[in-house]
């Protein structure tokens, strides 16, 4: 009896959905504005994520040695960093090493190459690039070597950086937060309107409830269809969604990186394409489900 | 089988529907509830299918406490109960057939079994050539027959007809009547809202009088006076 009633639940579900057409239809279309909606937040997130880590990347502490600093001394200093538990990774950039990317960097600078030649020797002093753990433990490292007494030490680096990371962070922060309850905002508009779409496909069937509930049909009887009727909705909706998607990243994913850095939106699209399928899919089905929820039962009280 | 106990429903607070009504309705019975519009009928017709709750009161079917029941319990006593109204209240969309399986899917009954049941039911009320048609193209008097014989497949203890006859001439009138009187000699409890004097005083079956929301008259065999 149990499963009579599951498969006429799902059959008239599917007789409903494709006797409605044109209501399916409109619901679907405003159920892939939500849908989209959401889509953006995780794309969104994703792009910040990436610009985020990668300003992080690029922050590090530099020690920059005296021209007359020994090896020995340099490799001593490493050695104490690397005992400190701040300390994720030291990169050891030589006097050499130092020299062959100023002037890799400076090579369209014909100044500064001929007064280099001229110089005839290396005037620059081997480097370690320290990177910490964490962002607020830049502070101890620094600290450390400036007052570790290490007399082969020229400056340290980290200071001037320091402002624009701090700065950087707090628009990219701010960014976020901007976004974030815009798109949300824009979305939960669009759940709003897809959810009063749904309810007025319903409302127009609520006699055919009405007279349901009268012959003895259980709630869960009446309700079953509308629910995968939802579910339906949501699904397609979902792949339409997805569908747009392709063609929108593909666009927008290297105009996004040239302006942020990072990732390529269309990539992150095409390498999640399963997992970001599921959670549209997921955004879809629960409009749905929930909007029919809802919205059925207002007339079921009876 | 069908017992009021003290029965009132105020709605909104100070629009008294019915007021202290008490009856018992025995098996097999056919009782009229006649009065005016407004008089109560259908409120107490709602009270008995737990559309309505009462604001005082209790309703009791086959000595069950009809509004203490849970919500998932209540459609199998509307199970129980076959229900006729003056507007039909059937699907469009679906056949004389489909309209009366409906009901039957509706509470579960495997397809061979509804195959079975639908056309001899159909053919008690004289359809069974009418099956495949839809509501539109029917006449109101086989429409009301088609609510007729999707209240019986069931094959419910009691039927309650709310004004059967409202929407129909005199004709149809009388062969749904007829059609209820046949259904009361086979054994199932009938209970009939109108306010037709005609009808009434042609039954000569138990007659409850409503006014104003109270029983005035519950005769064995009565007449419609008012």
């Amino acid at each position: 009896m149990v499963g009579t009633s599951f498969k006429r639940v799902i059959r008239n579900a599917f007789i409903n959905f494709w006797r409605n057409g044109w209501v399916s239809i409109a619901t679907i279309l405003v159920m892939v504005l939500a849908i989209l909606m959401a889509g953006s937040l995780i794309m969104f997130q994703v792009l910040l994520n990436a610009t985020l880590a990668e300003v992080e990347k690029k922050v590090d502490v530099s020690a920059y040695f005296k021209q007359d600093a020994s090896e020995e001394e340099i490799f001593r200093v490493r050695g104490l960093l690397q005992g400190l538990p701040e300390v994720r990774e030291i990169t050891y950039v030589s006097q050499e090493e130092a020299l062959a990317i100023f002037k890799e960097r400076h090579k369209d600078n014909a100044l500064i190459s001929s007064a280099l030649d001229e110089l005839g020797e290396n005037p620059l002093g081997a480097v370690l690039r320290i990177r910490a753990t964490e962002q607020q433990n830049y502070e101890s490292v620094v600290r450390f070597l400036e007052n570790g007494g290490f007399d082969a030490l020229d400056k340290v680096d980290y200071r001037q950086n320091e402002a624009i990371f701090k700065r950087l962070e707090a628009v990219l922060a701010l960014t976020r937060r901007v976004g974030f309850s815009v798109t949300a905002v824009l979305g939960f508009v669009a759940f709003l309107v897809a959810f009063n779409t749904i309810r007025l496909a319903i409302y127009t069937a609520r006699e055919e409830i009405s007279i349901m509930r009268l012959v003895g049909a259980s709630t869960w009887y009446v309700r079953g269809p509308f629910l995968v009727e939802g579910a339906l909705h949501g699904f397609f909706a979902s792949i339409i969604a997805m569908l747009i998607f392709w063609p929108a990243t593909l666009w927008l994913g290297p105009r996004a990186r040239e302006f942020f850095g990072g990732v390529d939106l269309f990539s992150f699209y095409t390498q999640n394409l399963f997992l970001f399928f599921f959670a549209l899919l997921l955004v879809g089905i629960t409009i749905g489900v929930f909007s029919s929820f809802v919205a059925t039962r207002r007339y079921l009280k009876i | 089988m069908i017992y009021f106990d003290n029965v009132s429903k105020i709605y909104g607070g100070n629009s008294v529907a019915i007021e202290g009504v008490s009856f018992t309705v025995e098996p097999q019975e056919f009782v009229s509830v006649v009065g005016q519009s407004g008089s109560g009928k259908s409120t107490l017709i709602k009270l008995l299918l737990a559309e309505e709750r009462p604001s005082a009161g209790s309703v009791y079917f086959q000595s069950l406490d009809v509004h203490n029941l849970s919500r998932s319990e209540i459609p199998f006593v509307r199970r129980k109960i076959g229900t006729v109204f003056q507007d039909f209240r059937l699907l469009p969309q679906k056949t004389a057939y489909e309209n009366v399986a409906f009901a039957l899917e509706a509470s579960g009954r495997e397809d061979e079994e509804i195959a079975a049941d639908v056309p001899h039911v159909l053919d008690l009320v004289g359809l069974s050539d009418k099956m495949d048609f839809f509501p539109h193209e029917l006449s109101g008097g086989q429409q009301q027959r088609v609510a007729i014989a999707r209240a019986l497949v069931n094959r419910p203890e009691v039927v309650i007809a709310d004004e059967p006859t409202g929407n129909l001439d005199p004709l149809n009138t009388w062969e749904i009547i007829r059609l209820l009187g046949k259904i009361n000699e086979l054994g199932t409890t009938v209970i009939l809202a109108t306010h037709d004097k005609d009808i009434i005083d042609t039954i000569g079956k138990r007659v409850i009088t409503l006014e104003d929301g109270k029983i005035v008259r519950d005769e064995k065999r009565g007449r419609y006076i008012l």
